[in-house]
């Protein structure tokens, strides 16, 4: 990228938005290929390098710098951000025809050379096909359908590494406007009104939280994003910071104008490398066009934005205990009050809020808070992205107005069970959240409906389960990972979830008591009402909604010696298929218990009574004809 | 990775070179704000937090080593164990969890012979670690091997990519 001059007032941005739409619309067709992680994972880089080369191969001359006006070249190539759909990645959009190809592999480049770019043409082969019919855009695909874009509105679309291609699409002109045209009080008003919850998950107005800290004096405060995006089964962090960067980064600058904050923390998971990548470079961008750093926009307020990198601890979600993290000790939570708002980072008020949060405040101020209560419902205003995963067919980053069903976002957008079997629930808010069954199918996600039955909206994670996964073992699973991460202050969490997973494991490998079932209840009541932080307080959620909608399955571990679902091992026998053993007597000849028999070149017979379920049969057995069911 | 580092480093005169450990500390500030970055950047380093060197900055930084051992035990990512050559983690997030990656790991397991707890095979050439969600869940389940993610991934082409590994390695080691 050219570099560029450090802008000074509202009018040189203005300008610099001018150019740069200019410039991408002397862009006769623009590649894009998906950089997000789901896509890189899949060979995206393979093909970007492909397309490149078959480019180069047809002598189509390529922007090098797409705001290079003067260049003569009107092709571009590069990364977008997520557009979401990660399942049907590797992804490629051609602009501005919108063509969205799916699946795409290295060996396509040449047909998209001559066939998109060069004769303007769709390749048929690789659109969007449900099985009856192929979608040529984006916005015609199912998956997309139902969904209202807020927040990843430009996600999948900009170029993340290009500052001007987010200035292209009024990037930045929210926080010219604060900074030229609202007081702070304004600001924090504005915001207020807008009704925006926090979309980390407890749902406390974000308004009110600015404001709380805006009226304590104070030499030096802080802004804070929460971007320790932990909960197992959520990425929609990770897809806002890798795919739109600028757009938390302005948020955060609004922030801290409201508030009266000169310095900002980004606190992210080591485990996102990319998005730390990226943010780093969008930081360095905003600085050298004066959009962060000292004087921005050539006024008197300033705003530096530095990363943290995170070192492995779910309770670093919470933020007290970031906060330590921050300040270099473990991060362990202490009780509230004094609130961050009094009493935060180095012992000064700060603002801390979650990526999704601040990613949605310079829409706010650019359309105001009326059109953003024109979304979601009036308790729960604007949208929500939920990431959609496990057993359902459309795999991905969504977002939806709050108040959609369950049942719309399982069955319409996620297009239903992807392996034909039946659904059986729906968990969501992860480690800290709760299932939802088939009687919740018309329940709206908000964060009050949600709460009515016991869940959360958490941090978005929305993971489908079909029939053939045992309740109990998800309980289990849960169970397993808070108690890992129970950072060991409150003796009822620390102690608590090890007693419960104790019991869990004890069920799931067939060793249950009936009486474990009360003890379980009384155990994780407990622990919810005995813990500081919300990681203790809600750990038990999981187990308490499983016994409340699925206490059938944990009986039919204890009492009748099943596993429903079929999944736990312990309940599984191994056996020998007759049509496919050859009797060579192998497997016989492994068996540490001597519980198979048979006679050579017979199929061989396994006594269940005698077996210790070892697996060195089917270890053994060349044919497959040893199976766990 | 700097490999001169782990070469001298992690043989039997660990610890006794704490040049690059002072660079690390002058980059970052011997303030105790930035202890968690100064410890990563000592694990990219050595590839593990050598106890010698958590006193040294211990000292460097004038905190008890106490509140040293107590932060790099308390993050999942550091470890004071030395690690493999190739680092494999698999995802145990919700959705690999539920897309059953426990065939996964059982066939890692196997393959690089680790039983018992153990994260590190004897020839210290792999570390293998299940490790809390990497945000790959439209793509579960997912494994990653040095950095690179693979995606809807089986138990037969992690061994496999395994396999590879090795073979390359052996070829680099003839050389």
């Amino acid at each position: 990228m050219t570099p560029f001059a450090k802008l000074n007032s509202p009018s040189e941005l203005d300008a610099l938005k001018r150019k740069a739409i200019s410039a991408i619309s002397g862009c006769a067709t623009r590649v894009l290929v998906c950089g997000g992680t789901g896509c890189m994972a899949s060979g995206s880089p393979k093909v970007l390098e492909a397309l490149q080369s078959a480019l180069e191969k047809h002598s189509v001359p390529v922007r090098a710098d797409i705001m290079n006006e003067e260049d003569e070249a009107a092709i571009s190539i590069g990364y977008s951000g997520c557009p979401g759909y990660c399942q049907v990645g590797p992804i490629v959009r051609i602009l501005p025809a919108d063509y969205f190809y799916t699946h795409v592999k290295p060996e396509d480049a040449e047909e998209i050379v001559t066939q998109t770019v060069l004769g303007g043409q769709p390749v048929q082969r690789l659109l969007f096909n449900d099985g009856s019919e192929s979608y040529a855009t984006r916005d015609d695909l199912p998956f997309y359908k139902d969904q209202v874009n807020v927040v990843l509105a430009d996600c999948g679309v900009v170029e993340p590494g290009d500052i001007r291609d987010y200035i292209s699409r009024d990037g930045y002109r929210a926080l010219a406007e604060a900074l030229y045209g609202l007081t702070p009080e304004a600001v924090v008003a504005e915001v207020t009104e807008s009704g925006l919850r926090g979309r980390g998950g407890a749902g406390f107005s974000t308004g009110r939280k600015w404001g709380f800290t805006q009226v304590v004096k104070s030499d030096k405060k802080y802004v804070v994003c929460n971007a320790d995006e932990g909960d197992p089964g959520a990425f929609m962090d990770e897809s806002i910071m890798e795919g739109n960067p600028h757009a938390l980064l302005e948020g955060m600058a609004i922030a801290g104008y409201a508030i009266g904050a000169d310095e900002g923390y980004i606190y992210v998971r080591a485990e996102y490398p990319l998005a730390i990548e990226r943010l780093r470079t969008a930081i360095s961008q905003a600085e050298q066009a004066g959009l962060l750093g000292d004087r921005i926009l050539g006024g008197p307020f300033s705003f530096h934005i530095r990363i943290k990198e995170g070192a492995g601890a779910f309770v670093c979600g919470e933020e007290t205990a970031l906060i330590s993290s921050i300040e270099g000790q473990r991060g362990m939570p202490r009780p509230k009050p004094p609130f961050p708002a009094n009493s935060g980072l180095w012992g000064k008020p700060t603002v801390v809020n979650n990526v999704e949060t601040f990613a949605n405040v310079s829409k706010i101020i650019l359309n105001g808070a009326e059109w953003f209560r024109s979304f979601g419902i009036e308790s729960s205003p604007g949208t929500k992205v939920f990431a959609l995963t496990g057993d359902v067919v459309n795999t991905g980053l969504i977002e939806v107005p709050m108040g959609t069903t369950v049942g719309d976002v399982v069955f319409k957008i996620g297009g239903g069970i992807r392996t034909g079997k039946a659904f059986k629930a729906v968990q969501i808010g992860g480690p800290s959240g709760a299932c939802l069954t088939e009687e919740h199918l018309d329940l709206p996600l908000d964060y009050d409906s949600l709460r009515s039955v016991g869940a959360m909206v958490g941090s978005g994670g929305l993971v489908v389960m079909d029939e053939s996964t045992c309740m109990v073992e998800i309980a289990r699973f849960f169970m397993s990972f808070t108690q890992k991460e129970s950072c060991g202050k409150c003796v009822l969490c620390r102690e608590g979830t090890r007693r419960m997973l104790d019991i869990l494991t004890r069920i799931v490998s067939g060793r249950g008591k009936v009486e474990d079932i009360d003890l379980l209840e009384e155990l994780a009541l407990t622990v919810r009402d005995g813990s500081l932080c919300g990681l203790g307080k809600s750990a038990p959620n999981p187990v308490i909604s499983t016994l409340k909608h699925f206490r059938d399955e944990y009986l039919a571990h204890i009492v009748d010696g099943v596993c429903p679902a079929g999944e736990c091992d312990a309940f599984k026998t191994y056996s020998i298929i007759e049509e496919k053993c050859r009797g060579c007597g192998l497997c016989a000849k492994k068996c540490p218990a001597d519980a198979i028999s048979g006679e050579i070149k017979k199929p061989y017979v396994i006594n269940a009574d005698l077996c210790i379920k070892c697996g060195a049969c089917a270890d053994a057995c060349k044919f497959e004809a040893v199976t766990l069911g | 990775m700097a490999q001169s580092a782990v070469l001298t480093d992690s043989g039997p005169k660990a610890g006794r070179n704490f040049s690059r450990v002072q660079e690390i500390i002058k980059d970052y500030g011997a303030t105790e704000s930035a202890l968690i970055p100064i410890l990563q950047k000592v694990q990219d380093e050595y590839r593990y937090l050598p106890e010698e060197i958590l006193t040294f900055v211990a000292t460097a930084l004038d905190i008890p080593p106490a509140t040293v051992y107590g932060v790099a035990t308390f993050y999942a990512q550091f470890s004071l164990e030395p690690k493999g050559k190739h680092i494999i983690k698999c995802c145990d997030g919700t959705a690999c969890h539920v897309r059953k990656n426990q065939t996964i790991i059982n066939a890692i397991e196997q393959r690089l012979n680790l039983s018992d707890g153990r994260q590190t095979t004897d020839d210290h050439r792999f570390t293998f670690e299940i490790v809390s969600c990497i945000g790959a869940c439209a793509l579960a389940p997912a494994v990653v091997i040095d950095g690179r993610v693979y995606g809807q991934t089986t138990p037969e082409r992690i061994v496999a990519a395994i396999d590879e590994i090795e073979e390359a390695d052996k070829a680099e080691a003839a050389q």
